[in-house]
């Protein structure tokens, strides 16, 4: 829908705020834009309604060049919500909400009947409408000023930190409500903000900023994952990372990747064997070609007399078993849900990876919960500062 | 009081008649400057290199002694009322000008760039949101300037222009105070009438919200 080829804009006495810029954005896209100030976000977004005039390169709206654009009619057509709210005091929420229909040239009982629907949209009580904006709350105003910016219906949204000046109560309850907005709308939305928790909630895609270039684009579970560079990490925060890696953690991560395994021909006797060679009650059964089949336990060959017969005769062959690119945190509810003791692994051409065990679950869990304080109380000593 | 009485009966259609000319002469001088100052405040708003320059020329005119400035105007423009009020537009200005000026350039400059990312043209902006937000300011200065012009228009009296100057300045070449009482108090109740009723306007004038907004705080 929107595509950035090569935006460079260079201020008088050359500073670049927004160098050589690619960046494609879908249809229904919550894009957010991200980055210390002075990164170049906000250049970047208010070019796109022509705030900004880009200095090199060329912006396209679904394949129209922006600069060939009638700039009142684009901007008419684009909507936008600034930090400052901006709502214009001379006006009653019933006009500045319809200000966009007003200025396209909507009749009146139309504009006004957009506005009602609008407070309805936001279960906002329609006395509102006749009041002026001080009259109204922080939080309140700046869903007015959403409402707005939705006024006409406009494909895109551009948001310069709409949240930031609010308090985190509101802000939060803003959020959730207007993500819930944009999914039931389906807009696309171009949102600026410093606030990493604010992207990592709404985005779909974060576009993290540094000196006018991009220095990562993801999903946010991608840039939590797998962060481009240190600057990305520092950005992020060491606490939200670790606190993510737990919550992004694969199975695959922490699995016992040499699990015990036994071959479908082999024996109940050579089975035994190799239980007792490795200590353990159970074998994990697999074919030729390493596809896992099914289990076999000490007491399944205790109650089957003949050990000569092949491990594939008594198997059980109906096991839960999990992916190893399955999330841990999903993979943990079906373990403790079903009240397994151990799950087996398995890759996607389903062949035994490894391994998933209670044991492995809990040194995740050690992790978590004591792993940061041993080190700091293993540190404490040394220091001579006691708690 | 009889004295009070064989004044009116004497002079009653004369002052009649020199305050209906003061008021016409601060008048159109007041209309000329509205007219004049607060489009180029508007103007010099957008211009802020050009604004310095302008504002200290308006502020050095302003320093003039009126009487040279009317003196100044007989050449040009001869005696009576044209040169009165064209001396009195002049002085008129500063106060508008400044007004609308800083009425103008102190709007939320967030409001603009609102009004800008909004799609409103150069003009629905200036019509539609600068104007109501600065109106308070402006009333304001024309509020000013017109109890100023009540004042200095007395001066009109010396070239010609008419007005109760012209009973004042009587009675101080007849050595008649009541001549002087006469023209004095008229002038001071038409200043504190205007100043009332340019109060009220500019109450009514101000935006419901921005006058609410204000009330409330």
């Amino acid at each position: 829908m929107l595509v950035f080829d090569n935006v460079s804009k260079v201020y008088a006495g050359g500073k670049r705020a927004v160098d050589r810029l690619n960046l494609e954005i879908e249809e229904g896209e919550f894009v957010c834009l991200i980055g210390p100030s002075g990164c170049g976000k906000t250049t970047t977004m208010k070019m796109i309604n022509r705030l900004v005039r880009p200095t090199e390169g060329k912006i396209l709206l679904n394949g129209e060049n922006l600069l060939d654009k009638n700039v009142v009619n684009l901007r008419r057509s684009i909507g936008y919500v600034i930090q400052q709210i901006g709502l214009f005091p001379h006006m009653t929420i019933r006009d500045n909400i319809a200000l966009v229909p007003r200025l396209k040239g909507m009749p009146a009982e139309e504009r006004y009947r957009r506005a009602e629907e609008l407070m309805e949209l936001v279960n906002m009580p329609k006395e509102f409408l006749d009041r002026y904006p001080h009259e109204l709350s922080g939080g309140q105003q700046q869903r007015i000023g959403v409402l707005r910016a939705l006024a006409s219906d406009p494909p895109l949204i551009l948001m310069d930190e709409p949240f930031g000046a609010l308090d985190p109560i509101t802000r939060d309850s803003l959020q959730a409500e207007f993500k819930n907005l944009q999914q039931t709308l389906g807009k696309t939305i171009i949102f600026v903000t410093h606030d990493m928790d604010e992207a990592l909630k709404l985005a779909d895609k974060i576009v993290i900023m540094r000196a006018g270039k991009i220095v990562q684009t993801g999903s946010p579970d991608e840039i939590l994952r797998h962060p481009a560079d240190e600057f990305v990490e520092d950005f992020i925060g060491k606490e939200r990372l670790a606190q993510a890696r737990q919550q992004l953690q694969t199975v695959g991560q922490i699995m016992n990747p040499d699990p015990v395994s036994v071959g479908m021909g082999e024996t109940l006797s050579q089975a035994v064997r190799l239980m007792r060679k490795r200590r353990v009650d159970s074998l994990l059964v697999t074919d030729g070609a390493g596809v896992f089949r099914g289990w076999v336990t000490v007491e399944m060959i205790d109650r089957h007399k003949n050990w000569d017969a092949a491990v594939a005769d008594i198997m059980e062959t109906d096991v839960p078993t999990v992916r190893a690119d399955t999330l841990l945190r999903d993979a943990t509810r079906n373990i403790l849900v079903r009240g397994l003791k151990y799950v087996p692994v398995v890759d996607e051409r389903k062949q035994l990876a490894g391994i998933l065990t209670r044991t492995s679950l809990v040194d995740v869990l050690y992790d978590s919960v004591w792993g940061d304080a041993e080190d700091e109380s293993s540190g404490l000593p040394a220091d001579g500062e006691g708690a | 009081m009889d004295s009070l009485q064989n004044f009116f009966s004497e002079y009653g259609i004369l002052l009649l008649e020199k305050t209906w000319e003061h008021l016409y002469i601060s008048f159109a001088a007041l209309a000329l400057g509205v007219i004049v100052a607060v489009p180029l405040g508007i103007l010099l708003a957008r211009l802020p290199k050009v604004a310095g320059l302008i504002m200290g020329i308006a502020g050095i005119v302003q320093t003039f002694p009126s009487l040279a400035i009317l003196a100044f105007f007989i050449p040009l423009l001869g005696i009576g009322k044209v040169p009165a009020i064209a001396a009195l537009f002049l002085y008129s200005m500063l106060p508008i000008l400044r007004n609308t000026y800083i009425g103008v350039k102190n709007v939320d400059p967030n409001l603009l760039e609102a009004s800008r990312g909004m799609g409103m043209t150069a003009i629905q902006r200036t019509v539609r949101v600068e104007l109501p937000l600065a109106v308070p300011v402006i009333m304001a200065g024309i509020r000013m300037s017109a109890v100023y012009l009540i004042g200095w228009a007395t001066l009109a009296s010396f070239i010609g222009g008419g007005g109760l100057g012209d009973l004042i300045f009587d009675g101080l070449n007849l050595f008649r105070p009541d001549l002087i009482i006469g023209g004095a108090v008229p002038v001071t109740l038409l200043a504190i009438l205007l100043d009332w009723l340019l109060g009220r306007l500019e109450r009514t004038a101000t935006p419901v919200g921005i006058r609410m907004e204000r009330e409330g705080a």
